[in-house]
């Protein structure tokens, strides 16, 4: 069972929806024993980062750093890789989980923010998550903060500069873009996760 | 100056009424064109980048069909799905937004009360709200805001609107020329350059949509982030396919799936 952390930032239907097409079970849950009793644990989210308030601390961060220390392959969507990093400027008052080092910033007045739509991603060869994902494919991405590479970037995007489109260390995995809104290429990295 | 590689968006728009998709073609004849869930995931399938569906009657008795509609649509697809009509509240935007579609485009609901923009984006994101402008030509560079289906005008200069929607949080604009609309003769170029370059948020190029070429014209001359179009991809006029590789040809990043 992989449980969809629902946290209150935005709509978590659409990845329900597509790990259950791909033929696996979830639930997209706000309990905290549910969480420790997946396998998996997807952390979706769009919006503010302060959104990501009660993964901080209290049942929620618990149960998910809980999974963390079992080595439960854990996936974070947009928001969620941004909260993977060690916090962002968005809400300088708050940490992030730091799996990944360095801070989003938002992207400047140079382009249009958010970065809306389709975009292509460099793909490291080393990566687990993005097996089969040829460098220069397309996925869907919309946000206005930006993660910044770091070593365990394992793809990248480019939109005013490069940042971290996918990052990966042991069982702990982000990627900005949106894998359940990216047609069959996104549907295969979220497949590629719901194997491990 | 690395070269840009964000897509630009070929969207598909189902007109939908009483759960059937509909096109009135110049406004005289409706068209029955077929189920949204199947045409979605068929546009989907032919390489279109999002799919809008609006609901062109909008009337409270058929809101639970259209719900219906957007539930089955979404099941069906997994890119972005934006749904318009009749949305009126921050309970609207909620009551579709449940049923798995990722955005909601508002029109006239947002020239009466402009906080609504605001009240979405706050609780789903920026993202997630779409800001319809119906415009129609009043002068050599000036555009007119209509409501209520272009029946009626707001009184609002389109590039005004458009600049005092993004600071209320729309995150995108989806731009109609109704002296354009149902015509096939091409998009307005002029109105979407002038409302493109002026907000610094993506414009979605709307009405006008014949030919291929219609879609170079506008990312080339009309500066859109999107273009969106309903009868042409409907009735077989032309493939989505075919209008990318007509793109690519003239150099405009664009994200190929056959």
């Amino acid at each position: 069972m992989i449980a969809i952390v629902d946290y209150g930032a935005g709509n978590l239907a659409s990845v329900a929806k597509a790990i259950g097409h791909l033929g696996h079970n979830s639930v997209v849950t706000a309990d905290a024993d549910e969480i420790r009793r997946a396998d998996k644990v997807i952390i979706p989210g769009v919006g503010n980062f302060t959104a990501t308030l009660p993964l901080a601390n209290g049942d929620f961060g618990t149960a998910v750093r809980q999974a963390i220390a079992e080595e439960k392959p854990l996936l974070g969507i947009c928001l969620g890789l941004q909260w993977m990093f060690e916090g962002s400027e968005e809400a300088p008052e708050m940490n992030g989980l730091a799996t990944f080092r360095g801070t989003c910033t938002r992207f400047s007045e140079a382009v249009k923010s958010p970065h809306v739509g389709w975009n292509r991603i460099e793909v490291q060869p080393r990566s687990r998550l993005l097996k089969g994902i040829l460098s220069g494919a397309y996925l869907y991405f919309t946000h206005s903060y930006r993660a910044p590479i770091c070593d365990d970037t394992i793809a990248t995007c480019f939109y005013e500069q490069k940042f971290t489109a996918a990052a990966e260390r042991g069982p702990l995995f982000g990627v900005q873009f949106h894998p359940e809104k990216s047609g069959t290429v996104g549907l295969k990295v979220l497949g590629n996760f719901c194997a491990f | 100056m690395r070269s840009e590689t964000l897509a630009k968006r070929i969207i598909a728009c189902l007109d939908v009424d009483g759960g059937r998709v509909v096109k009135g073609v110049q406004f005289e004849q409706i068209r029955d064109a077929g189920d949204p869930a199947e045409l979605a995931a068929a546009h989907s399938e032919a390489g279109a980048d999002e799919i809008v569906l609006l609901d062109i009657t909008a009337t409270a008795h058929s809101r639970n069909t259209l719900l219906e509609t957007v539930r089955r649509t979404a099941n069906q697809i997994f890119i972005p799905f934006t749904v318009g009509g009749g949305i009126r509240s921050l309970d609207d935007a909620a009551a579709v937004l449940d049923c798995g579609c990722d955005k909601v485009a508002i029109n006239s609901a947002a020239v009466a009360d402009p906080l609504l923009i605001s009240r979405i984006a706050s609780r789903y994101g920026s993202q997630a709200v779409v800001l319809a402008i119906d415009a129609r030509q009043s002068g050599t560079t000036a555009w007119e805001v209509y409501v209520w289906g272009g029946r009626k005008p707001a009184g609002l200069d389109a590039q005004a609107w458009a600049k005092r929607t993004e600071a209320m949080g729309a995150g995108e604009i989806l731009l109609t020329s109704m002296d354009r609309d149902g015509t096939q003769s091409g998009f307005d170029c002029s109105l979407t350059r002038t409302i493109a370059t002026a907000a610094r948020i993506p414009v979605i190029a709307s009405g006008g949509a014949g030919e291929p070429r219609h879609f170079v014209e506008v990312f080339q001359q009309g500066a859109a982030d999107a273009a969106l179009a309903a009868s042409v991809f409907h009735f077989g006029l032309k493939s989505v396919n075919s209008i990318k590789q007509e793109m690519r040809d003239a150099g405009i990043p664009v994200r190929l799936t056959c």
